[in-house]
């Protein structure tokens, strides 16, 4: 059975904090166990075979979004990655690119994300809300429009997209599906004021929703299957129409 | 020596930490949040199920208001909570959840008319009023009277964090991430800030504030299997701790949350037993109904777990590689509910257990979840016995939560003690000049880069990998559920051994710089102080209350144990740390001790009981006219800060 399996991890090492180090494949071997995941194996392989392995894992659940990769060629989440998903036993692990290379497997997402939201403008834009009375009920909203603002808001910052987005190879300074995905929940929900002419400004150019070349890699490799092709869509749309 | 200057450091970007630098800034102080990691991936973000907060427009939650959220409260700890800061904490509760209404929170709303719900296995309908239509609606949850739970789908830490770090944005509030205290700079009983290691550059940097916050959630990692993520390993209370000045509260009252996926830990929300779920043994039959016919499935956290192992150990488990486990079984939702309400459980199913929880039953076990223990605090949030240093959230002992939280007052703690604390934190800013001798930061800092060089110089050691999988099997194995003498003692034992040997940790990669090895060393010991601050609390607290159980004194002792645990660590070259009690004053109780309501009731009473339970009622006879606020200010005044004083308003209530 399975759990007779050596996998064989093929892991790019580079440590920029070491003068001189180079980019190189490392190979790891792995007993595996049942419902091992490469969260598991990592650890594993940091603590009995280099502990000097670079990698980010937080909640391990699938829900925090730090520990995205690129998996045999593909971006994803590894904590919920199960190693018997692939059949040879081999697994190449590269870290996401798109980002700042911390080292390893370990990128600055953070410092990316933080930009998106301030490029974005990525909170509610109504100049009473610091000035809500928090005595009385609160504003009414639809249940449905909730419901929708929420499936738009599942987006965990992950970077899968980012790193499959053939524009941001092109274009450094795309906003990628993530903003987009920030942008169309704002502009979705009725607590922001902000117009559309408002909207336009951040992302109606090439670098924003116009210079989508609508490959749609955010689309195939988002781990919470958003739905970025609709979202694109309906923002081009919208900001077509603004004058 | 880099030295870095604000007003108030927040250590610790989850919730409490970000609620606490919004409201310093708002009030004119600058705010620094370090992190572990970008503040959106804090582990409040795993909070599946909900926040409590007594709104009451869903008809289930009809007649509910701060005195029934208080009263559950209280009963949830099993009288070891602060019923001030209960007090406090169910007053300002629903003026939290409304900031982050108007913040962005997409709350899930009432929808008037019918809709069908499981309550108790049984197909329901129930029907929503139409002026409650669009307010934020709550579910049910574990050992609360109404349904009080408000949520966003189960996805509920998640839409709070983000909302919470956008409004940080925001202000403009810098989080620097990467970065980890690993020491408190304080001289005299006053704290000035942190010694702080980057972790990409391993540069050592001082952070020096007015007012110094311990943010940083729970100690779940001490133990092997937990739901907590992996950062939650409570840095921050040891870092408290060996001030030496400073006191950890009620360390042994450790919560083991009834439904984690085996064997990983994983947690399935409470929101999948308040939505209808069952548990149910190998046989497939709903035992919890057996042990408490009341609440059944929904007992407080504690009780269930409790019960779950109880049945277990008769052999009513299901058989597993990973040892036994039971059923929890949402199937009865349908595929709707789940797929709209339960959908972060469905995922979890389906990616770590290859089952779809629509038709099969998902394997689960009680797993550590919630540290209810950490830096104690004041009501307002300061250290008793260190100016200067206050904490919020799962790594503060501001205790509300006693011996035992309830489900969905988690997240709810750390906003509401954001916002309270918060203000208190702003106060000290206003009332105290940055004054420090760079003397003082140079000792500090000399002293962890020695440290730091000794781990990176020594030749051959121990292991840190090692000593913390041995810390966590103790831990797993004698620090459980179910608690006695023996086992602890020989915990208490074992980890003095691995205490002294977490002295002597050498590493096999030795550079500064970013390094996993390296941030490993200098954290295990802290672990281990910690586990040995759990086990040795545990093994001295002889007797059982809310989630500490021990099976050689089964019953709950108001008379001798009515007291909050305070563990220092004031000797560096101690093997083990000082324990002192903190006497709760049953005098001053508005709801004096009595029963909770599950199994048999076996309390050894306080002599203080039964005077207080008299003396109240001459107070209500007293006040015929008294409403229910004047009564409160009479039985239980407490202090919030005046902008949260105001009554909240309910659908068809008012202000009443």
């Amino acid at each position: 059975m399975s759990d007779e399996r050596i996998l064989k991890f093929h892991i790019l090492r580079y440590n920029p904090q070491v003068k001189g180090d180079v980019p190189t494949m490392k190979t790891y071997e792995v007993k595996e166990a049942p419902g091992m995941t490469i969260f598991i194996a990592l650890n594993d392989i940091r603590e009995n075979h280099d502990p000097s392995l670079q990698f980010d894992f937080i909640c391990r659940a699938g829900i925090c979004g730090s520990c995205a990769m690129i998996i045999n060629g593909h971006p994803d989440l590894a904590c919920r990655t199960l190693t018997s998903k692939f059949p040879d036993g081999e697994i190449k692990l590269l870290p996401l690119p798109g980002f700042e290379l911390i080292g390893d497997l370990s990128v600055n997402t953070g410092k990316f994300m933080r930009a998106m939201s301030e490029r974005v403008e990525s909170w509610i834009h109504d100049k009473y809300a610091d000035s809500v009375d928090l005595d009385r009920l609160e504003e009414r909203m639809e249940p449905d429009i909730a419901e929708q603002i929420y499936e738009l808001e599942r987006c965990v910052e992950c970077g899968c997209c980012v790193s499959a987005c053939a524009t941001k190879r092109m274009r450094d300074g795309f906003l990628t599906a993530v903003g987009f995905m920030r942008l169309a929940r704002y502009a979705l929900d009725p607590r922001d004021k902000r117009s559309d002419e408002e909207f336009y400004e951040i992302v109606g150019d090439d670098e924003g929703v116009f210079g989508c070349m609508t490959l749609l890699g955010c689309q195939d490799y988002c781990p919470k299957d958003l739905p970025h092709q609709t979202q694109i869509a309906y923002l081009r749309r919208r900001m077509a129409l603004v004058k | 020596m880099k030295i870095v200057y604000t007003d108030s450091l927040i250590i610790g970007g989850g919730l409490a930490g970000l609620r606490i630098a919004i409201a310093a800034r708002q009030r004119g102080y600058d705010s620094i949040v370090l992190s572990l990691m970008p503040a959106k991936r804090s582990h409040s973000a795993a909070a599946q199920g909900g926040m409590q907060a007594s709104l009451g427009a869903s008809i289930k939650g009809e007649g509910d208001n701060e005195d029934v959220h208080f009263e559950d409260t209280v009963k949830g700890s099993d009288w070891g909570c602060d019923q001030d800061v209960a007090r406090m904490f169910v007053n300002t509760a629903p003026k939290a959840i409304r900031q982050l209404c108007a913040w962005g929170v997409p709350w899930s709303r009432v929808r008037k008319g019918d809709r069908e719900v499981v309550i108790n296995g049984q197909k329901v309908t129930i029907t929503e009023k139409d002026e409650a239509h669009g307010l934020i609606t709550s579910r049910d949850f574990g050992g609360t009277k109404k349904w009080r739970t408000c949520f966003t789908s189960d996805g509920t830490g998640h839409t709070m964090l983000y909302a919470m770090d956008n409004k940080a944005i925001q202000l403009g509030i810098p989080v620097h991430e990467r970065k980890e205290a690993i020491a408190i700079i304080h001289e005299d009983g006053v704290c000035h800030g942190a010694v702080v290691r980057d972790l990409i550059t391993g540069e050592l940097i001082a952070y020096i504030a007015k007012a110094t916050v311990i943010a940083t959630g729970g100690y779940g990692r001490l133990y092997a299997v937990t739901t907590n993520a992996v950062i939650s390993e409570g840095i921050g209370n040891a870092i408290a701790l060996e001030t030496g000045v400073a006191p950890l509260g009620n360390m042994e009252a450790v919560q083991f949350h009834p439904t984690a996926i085996v064997p990983v830990g994983i947690l399935t929300t409470e929101g999948c037993r308040g939505d209808g779920g069952l548990l149910l043994d190998k046989d497939g039959y709903r035992f919890m109904p057996d042990y408490e016919p009341g609440k059944k499935e929904l007992a407080s956290r504690d009780v269930v777990s409790r019960r779950m192992t109880e049945h277990i150990r008769k052999g009513k488990g299901v058989p597993s590689r990973y040892g036994d486990h039971l059923w929890l079984d949402i199937t009865l939702l349908g595929r709707a509910h789940i797929e709209k309400n339960l959908r972060e459980v469905k995922e979890i199913c389906e990616y770590f257990l290859g089952i779809d929880p629509v038709k099969e039953y998902i394997p689960v076990r009680p797993t550590q979840h919630y540290s209810m223990g950490g830096v104690r605090t004041k009501p307002t949030g300061e250290s008793p016995t260190m100016r200067g240093l206050f904490s919020a959230g799962e790594a503060a002992c501001w205790d509300m939560h006693g011996f035992n939280r309830l489900g969905g007052n988690s997240v709810a703690e750390t906003v509401v003690a954001g916002m309270i604390v918060g203000e208190y934190v702003a106060d000290y800013c206003a009332e105290n000049p940055l004054k420090i001798d760079t003397k003082l930061i140079e000792k500090f800092m000399d002293r962890e880069k020695e440290k730091i060089s000794t781990l990176l110089s020594r030749e051959k050691g121990e292991s840190a990998f090692a000593l913390k999988k041995e810390m966590q099997q103790i831990m797993m194995d004698k620090v459980g559920i179910f608690r006695n003498e023996a086992d602890l003692s020989q915990a208490v034992e074992e980890l003095k051994l691995l205490h002294q040997r977490s002295k002597n940790i050498a590493l096999r990669h030795k550079i500064a710089s970013s390094n996993p090895e390296l941030v490993e060393a200098i954290r295990v010991p802290k672990m281990i102080r910690l586990a040995q601050c759990v086990a040795y609390g545990a093994m001295l607290r002889k007797e059982s209350r809310g989630a500490h159980a021990r099976e050689d004194y089964p019953e709950r002792n108001d008379r001798d144990w009515l007291k909050r645990t305070l563990t220092f660590w004031k000797d560096e070259n101690a093997d083990l740390p000082e324990v002192q009690y903190e006497e709760l004053d049953v005098m001053k109780m508005e709801m004096p001790p009595g029963s909770r309501g599950y199994g048999v009731d076996n309390t050894i009473h306080h002599p203080d009981t039964e005077k207080r339970v008299a003396q109240l009622e001459e107070i209500k006879k007293a006040n015929p006219s008294a409403d229910r606020f004047e009564m409160q200010r009479l039985l239980n005044p407490i202090e919030i800060p005046e902008k949260f004083r105001g009554k909240n308003e309910r659908i068809g209530k008012g202000f009443k």
